[in-house]
């Protein structure tokens, strides 16, 4: 059990692209727990993935209960996410604990469909859509060395996009 | 000890401008802190955060040539740097209609009566010269919740002005 320092841009680190879990042993576990108590500790934040302390291998932790009035799946631990299926793009608003005091807007699919595994090799599936299935696709980002800076675009212009007729 | 400045320009948009001037301010050994840069009409505008230690008329002699040849104004103001304290928008509000005078003090009032403070704020004249709308973009922090902002905007629906609200969901991960 450890609260860990948390990675911040511009660490070359988070560029890493963590490995795949391929044994669901105490090892896994322990990093996943150190997942749990530095998340608990963030302000806030409705995910958090192993690179972002140090442990580059592909877990994430999503709990959006938080946020009212929104479908979701409760507390998730997901050992090699993958989605399979998506549908759908909108811009949301996006900040990161790897990155303080800025937020931006972030285009993600709508609705995703998830494959894992949970802390013990079990097989989960999942069918997202909205804040939870956007939260997946930030902290699945990390995992493949991603911001959400990487994905930036314009907080000003996604509403009106300029189009001259002629 | 490093101070800080707000740097305005203004003047006819060319290009070239930006380039020309951040490059005086960088070999005059001054740090750029925020900036915003907008064409509004023709007009080139930019605010700028530039942090030095030499004296204000150091940087005004930097840049007086370069505003000189390129037909800018400029403004040079001491200011507190106070970075890294930003504040998250929670609110916003789109307005759109046929341009006509008082929009913008009309709807703002209204906000601000409802609690909504303004952190950015743009807007445009778009559509043709014979008939102009006027679109603007507000974002802000809803002191008071939503429900005011709501029903202050209701009252612009027999205005001919569309007002459009709605919360940010800031995701952290």
């Amino acid at each position: 059990m450890a609260i860990k320092e948390i990675l911040t841009y511009p660490d070359s680190r988070l560029k890493t692209i963590s490995e795949p879990i391929d044994e669901f042993n105490d090892i896994l576990r322990s990093a996943i727990q150190d997942l749990e108590d530095t998340m608990s500790q963030g302000p806030g934040a409705v995910g958090i993935a192993a690179p972002q302390i140090g442990h580059f291998i592909r877990a994430v932790i999503v709990d959006v209960s938080s946020k009212k009035k929104i479908k979701h799946h409760g507390h998730l631990v997901l050992v090699n996410p993958e989605i399979t299926e998506w549908e759908g793009l909108k811009a949301g608003r996006e900040g990161c604990l790897s990155v303080p005091d800025f937020t931006g807007n972030v285009v993600r699919a709508e609705k995703i469909t998830l494959s894992a595994y949970d802390p013990l090799g079990e097989p989960l599936s999942f069918e997202m859509e909205g804040f939870e299935a956007r939260a997946v696709q930030h902290e699945m980002d990390h995992l493949d060395g991603l911001l959400f800076l990487d994905r930036l675009v314009s907080r000003k212009k996604d509403l009106f996009q300029r189009k001259v007729y002629k | 000890m490093a101070v800080w400045y707000m740097l305005t320009l203004v003047g006819a948009d060319k290009p070239g401008i930006v380039a020309n001037i951040t490059d005086a301010l960088y070999k005059t050994d001054c740090n750029l802190g925020e900036a915003s840069m907008n064409c509004l009409g023709d007009n080139f505008t930019i605010m700028v955060m530039v942090s030095s230690d030499k004296k204000s008329v150091d940087i005004e002699q930097a840049i007086q040539p370069i505003c000189e040849k390129m037909s800018l104004r400029y403004h040079l103001d001491s200011i507190d740097g106070k970075l890294h304290n930003h504040h998250d928008a929670d609110t916003i509000v789109t307005v759109s209609g046929a341009d006509h005078a008082g929009i913008v003090a009309k709807v703002t009032t209204a906000l601000f009566e409802a609690g909504l403070n303004i952190i950015d704020l743009s807007s445009e004249v778009a559509g043709t010269e014979e008939k102009p709308i006027y679109i603007m973009q507000i974002e802000g922090q809803a002191k008071k919740g939503l429900e005011p902002i709501t029903e202050a905007i209701d009252a612009f629906k027999n205005e001919n002005i569309d007002v459009r609200v709605k919360s940010i969901e800031t995701l952290i991960g």
